[in-house]
Parts: structure tokens; sequence; C-alpha cells
């Protein structure tokens, strides 16, 4: 096995086995969106409304989890210090560890989100468009959380100062991810121009989070 | 004297303490002069009555929520790339200073709008992005509290800078987006169709006064951050003799 | 082999204090350095700045390799203090995982737990372990992983009598195979010809 795909299925197996696994985003999520009609209250009309912002933010918050274990981990039992000496890019490297962690909160997620989008009232359309949008636009939280997570092993205090840090660095896709999701049931702005948008935004921010990552990495090892 | 004789922090100290007391000097100048030609020259706008003065305060401290962090991206540039020895002390004390300047920008956007939307918080676009931006800076100023050697903290806190630069127009350009798509066209009018000198005049006084109380406070803050490294590396010199 | 490490008037700085300089050493094919001195004088300093893991304040690092492109850190082995292992995984997922990644094809993962012992401990999950079998998991890595030249950080720790001799059949079989070893170590290692490095014992 080339040394990234054993990292991968290295990664993807901590994370199955360890501490509910894939199951604790999704049970995060659904425990979100609980909460936003006791909030809110009953009214069907107004949950369908707002339901796809409610899904994503629920998804964004749920994506949160775990990201300060990322790297945390290997940088406290030393893994890190071994991963910096193979033969792979660190980028890479940081790379594979995102992906990983996205196939196994991300992905789930993903998955979830129409499920939970019958509790919201949410008719078909709505439930498809907000999957495609989630689908997308997770890589791209997963990719920015990982400068938060860098930093929080490069520094290894990670606790609230990482959602500070990256819950900022969010707001455009989420802005973009709900106005897709919004775009294709409501109009009349035609749903391509914030997808495309949010596909840049994914795109960019696999660069920016991956580089930003790994020169944390380098650097916080000093 | 040559630029990169600033690099040594000694002869940076010897250099700012001549400096200083006439950069405060002017800036208090400024500040009189300012003030003068925005409440006597300026006139009042015939919507908004005298409030609209507020301006004065408001865009200067906008213009410079946004210069600190341009001048911060350069410093982390500056730590990162050419490994300059005062690059990452210059970060560390323009980050609470941008934050005062983005604070001030939001409290007095606050103010001037209240008699204009009847609130004091609107979702426009502007204060939206300019909030967000004073969010960035606690967190920055948050990252550079948790660390307690400086010279880590300076690389992490740069490499957050320079992801916040780019991103700061990505978060614009949504806000904006975000904006038009919610909200019906109410933007803010800044005083009529094209800007007079009456206006332009004050509003640059205004600003150079405020960028160079920024600068003032810079440097001041500066001095102070270098005195503080030096009595961190004499306690750990005394420990490490005593270790012995 | 064409193997060589010699560093010259190296210094490390490390929280703005200096924890060593004017450092030289040489290694060659063959050869052993074993770094001695007092807590905090810099062996783990030194032996992660030759990993690139930090960076020398001061000072020259020479590596040749028979391969003129080789990268220091990608032709060595760093063993730390700590064990890299993931507590649930399995030794053998733990062995394989880095035996792919750090080496290139044919890395045997088999031949490295038999070398130290573990074979029958293969589906255990890591996290049973002692303190000494981590120890020896760690030291598999070495041997799953050929590469030439081994950075030991106090390679002794927590090892029983006979994992020790393990670990000297290990490290003679290197040396006699063409690598090169610097280990730093607070006691005695099981090496016959070895030049010493004494770092601290400052003023």
């Amino acid at each position: 096995m080339s040394a990234l795909s054993a990292l991968l299925v290295r990664d993807v197996r901590v994370a199955l086995r360890v501490g509910g696994g894939a199951l604790a985003g999704v049970l995060f999520f659904l425990a979100v969106v609980v909460l936003i009609p006791f909030a809110f209250g009953p009214d069907l009309a107004l949950l369908q409304r707002v339901g796809s912002a409610i899904l994503w933010l629920g998804a964004l918050l749920a994506s949160l989890l775990g990201l300060d274990r990322l790297l945390a981990d290997d940088h406290a039992d030393g893994s890190l210090d071994l991963l910096l000496m193979g033969r792979a890019p660190l980028e890479l490297v940081v790379a594979m560890k995102a992906l990983a962690h996205w196939l196994t909160t991300g992905l789930p997620l993903v998955i979830a989100a129409p499920v939970l989008g019958l509790l919201l009232n949410l008719d078909l359309d709505a439930m498809a468009v907000v999957t495609l949008t989630l689908a997308i636009g997770t890589p791209a939280l997963t990719f920015i959380g990982l400068i938060g997570a860098a930093l929080a092993a490069a520094l290894r205090r990670g606790g609230l100062l990482l959602p500070v840090l990256v819950l900022p660095l969010t707001i455009p896709v989420l802005i973009f991810g709900v106005a897709a999701a919004n775009a294709a049931v409501v109009g009349p702005m035609p749903v391509a121009t914030p997808l495309t948008i949010l596909c840049a935004l994914t795109l960019v921010s696999a660069v920016i989070g991956t580089f930003a990552a790994a020169a944390t990495l380098r650097h916080g090892m000093e | 004297m040559p630029l990169i004789d600033l690099a040594n922090p000694t002869r940076f100290l010897a250099l700012t303490a001549r400096v200083l007391p006439w950069l405060i000097g002017l800036t208090v100048v400024t500040f009189v002069g300012g003030l003068y030609l925005a409440f006597f020259v300026a006139p009042d706008d015939y919507q908004q009555g005298a409030t609209v003065k507020i301006m004065f305060i408001h865009v200067p401290n906008a213009w410079l929520s946004m210069f600190v962090w341009g001048l911060m991206s350069v410093a982390a540039l500056g730590t990162l790339v050419w490994r300059h020895p005062l690059a990452d002390v210059a970060a560390k004390c323009a980050a609470p200073l941008g934050a005062a300047f983005t604070f001030l920008a939001l409290v007095t956007g606050s103010l001037w709008g209240r008699p204009m939307w009847g609130t004091y918080w609107v979702w426009d676009a502007r204060l939206t992005s300019v909030l967000v931006l004073f969010l960035m800076y606690l967190a920055l100023i948050a990252l550079w509290r948790t660390v307690d050697d400086p010279s880590r903290a300076g690389r992490a806190a740069a490499i957050l800078t320079l992801v916040g630069a780019i991103n700061l127009p990505i978060i614009k350009f949504s806000v904006d987006w975000w904006n038009t798509l919610h909200q019906p066209a109410s933007i803010m009018r800044l005083g009529g169709p094209s800007i007079h000198w009456t206006i332009q005049i004050p509003l640059w006084a205004m600003t150079i006064a405020f960028t160079l109380l920024f600068l003032a406070l810079h440097l001041a803050a500066m001095r102070n951050e270098l005195m503080r490294r030096r009595v961190r590396t004499l306690r750990l010199l005394q420990a490490q003799g005593a270790r012995v | 082999m064409t193997l060589k490490l010699a560093g010259s008037d190296l210094a490390c700085v490390r929280g703005g204090r200096e924890v060593f300089a004017g450092v030289s050493f040489s290694v060659a094919a063959g050869e052993a350095l074993v770094l001695t001195g007092p807590n905090g004088a810099g062996k783990t300093t030194l032996l992660r700045a030759i990993a690139s893991l930090l960076r020398f304040a001061a000072g020259r690092l020479d590596f040749q390799a028979s391969d003129p492109e080789a990268v220091l850190a990608e032709e060595s082995h760093y063993l730390g203090h700590q064990d890299a292992l993931k507590p649930s995984l399995t030794v053998g997922e733990n062995l394989a995982f880095w035996a792919d990644f750090l080496g290139v094809a044919a890395s045997d993962s088999g031949k490295g737990l038999a070398a130290v012992g573990l074979a029958e401990l293969a589906r255990t999950p890591a996290a049973f372990l002692s303190a000494g079998q981590r120890r020896r998991l760690s030291l598999a890595r070495l041997v799953a992983a050929p590469r030439p030249v081994w950075l030991l950080d106090e390679p002794t720790t927590a090892l029983d009598a006979r994992a020790q001799e393990i670990l000297a059949a290990l490290m003679r079989d290197h040396l006699k195979g063409g690598g090169l070893i610097v280990a730093a170590t607070h006691g005695v290692l099981p090496l016959e010809r070895a030049s010493e490095l004494r770092l601290g014992g400052a003023a």
C-alpha cells in the first residue's frame, strides 16, 4: 500500500473505532435539529422556510467536532514527528488526514441530512438540494477547520480557541451553502450562481487549508 | 541611517525614544485641526443634521481597522519569510490597537445608525463585515495570549493573520452578496451624490490624525513589548544560572 | 557504502535559551556515536535537529549517502521518548502502517514483529501492551522499514534484560549492514566501538 493510502486507511480506522466513531457527529447533528423547534415553536411553515438554514447550521457545528483531535493526537503521541519524516510531503499528509476526517464526520452528516430534513418538514426538492450543497460544502468546512486543528496541535492548547479561530472563516461557506439551498426552492435566482461559488470556496479552502496547516505544523515543531 | 538598522531592537528603542515625543505632538496638532474642520467647516447634512459628523470619526476608524490588518499581514510575511526580529513584535502590538479601532468603528456606526434607521444595530453589509473583522481580531488576540513563548506564538499568529488576510476579501464579498439577498436596498448614504470639499478635507484631516494616533500608540506599544521580552530573557537567564 | 553524517559548530536555541553551541561530530557507515550528558544538556534537541524536526541556529550538518539526492529526514529513523502507537489499532496494524508509510516497497512488518519477539501479539490492540512491549514495537519499526541512519533517544528505557539483548543484536546487525547510529543515553549502551560526544556541563 502506498504511504498516503496507508495513512488514509489508518486514520479512518482510528476514527471509526474511537469514541462513537462516525455516529458522534450525526448524533450531535440530530440533537441540534431537535432543539431548534423547541426554540422556534412547532410552526411547520416557519420550519420549512428556515429548514435548509438549520440543517446547514447543524452540519457546521457538528463538523467542528473532533477537529481538535485531528492533529493534536498525532502530536501528543509522537506520530507527527514520524509523519514529518516520511517520503510524502507534509501538505499531502495533512490533506489525507482532512479527507479521513471528512469521510468519518462530514459524509455521515451529508447522509443524515435528508432524514433530518423530514423533521423540519422540508419537501423532496429542498432536501435534495440541501444534501447536494452539504456534500460540496462540508469538505470546505473540514479544510478550514484543518487550520484551527493545526494551530491547536502546534500550540497544545485547544479547547474553545479552535471554534473561535475557525468560525469566522466558515462564514462564506455558510452564506453560499444556504443561499444555494434556498435558491433552488424559493428562486428567483438560479441556483447555479451560489452553487458554483460554493464549489470555488471548497477548492480554495482545500488549497489554503492544507498549506496553512502544513506551515503551522512545521513552524510549531520548533 | 539605513532601514535595516531598525531591525536591531536596541537601535529601534533609541530611535523611537527620540521620535515618539514629536509624533505625539504632531498627532495632537492634527487632531485639533481635524476636529476644528469637522465641527466648524463641514456643513450639516440636510437630512441627518449634525449627527452626520459622527462620520468624521467613524470613517477613519473603519479605514484603520482594515489598514492595521494589512500592516499585520506585512509583519506576518516579515516573520515567516524574512525572519525579521521585530516583525512579530510589530504584529503583536498592532492587534489590540486594530481591535480597538474596529470596535470604535462599530460603536460609532451604531450610534450613527440610531437616528437614521431607528435601531442600534442593522445587519447591513458594512456593519456585518466589520463585525466579522472584529471577531477575527479577537481570535488573533486570544491566540497571542495562549502561548508563553513569544516566537512560537508569533509564527502561529503570522499564519493566522495571512489566512485571515486572504479570507477578508472573500468574507466581504460573501456578506455583500448575502446582504443584497436579504435586505431591501437601504444603503447608508455618505452625504450626497458627490463629496464636497467641505466634507472631504475634514475627512482627510481626521483620517491622518487617527493614523498618526495609531502610529504613536503602536511605537509606544512596541517599546513596551521589547522591554517585556528583555525582562523575560533576564528571568530565564537567572533561572538557568541558578540551575548549575 | 558512502554513508556519512558530520556536523560542525552546531548550535540550537529553544524558547530563547541557547541549548548547546559549538558542537561538532562525524559518523560514517558502520559507526556509532553516543551522546551523553546531564538532563537539559540538549541530547534530545540535537537528535531532533538532526532529524530535521528542529532547526539549527548555527553550524553545518553534512549528510552523504549513495544516492546524491537523499534527504536526511527521509533516510533516518527517529526513536524518541514517545512510541507513536494508536491504542485502538492492533499491534500488527500499527506496525504495518509505519512500514508502509516510512518504507519503500517490500517493507516487512512480519519480519519486524518477529525480530522483537512480538509476533504472537500481532492481533492484540496496542492499548493492552506493557511499557516494555510498546518500546519493542517501536523498535520493530526500525526493522520493518529499513533506513540507514538511526537516531535513538534513550533506547534502553523501559526495556527488560531480554529486550535489551534484542536491542543490542539489532544495533549490531544495523552497523554490520553499513548503517550508522546516533544514540543518546544516560546509561551504557551495548555497543563495542562507539565514539562519545558529551553535551552540557555548562559553566
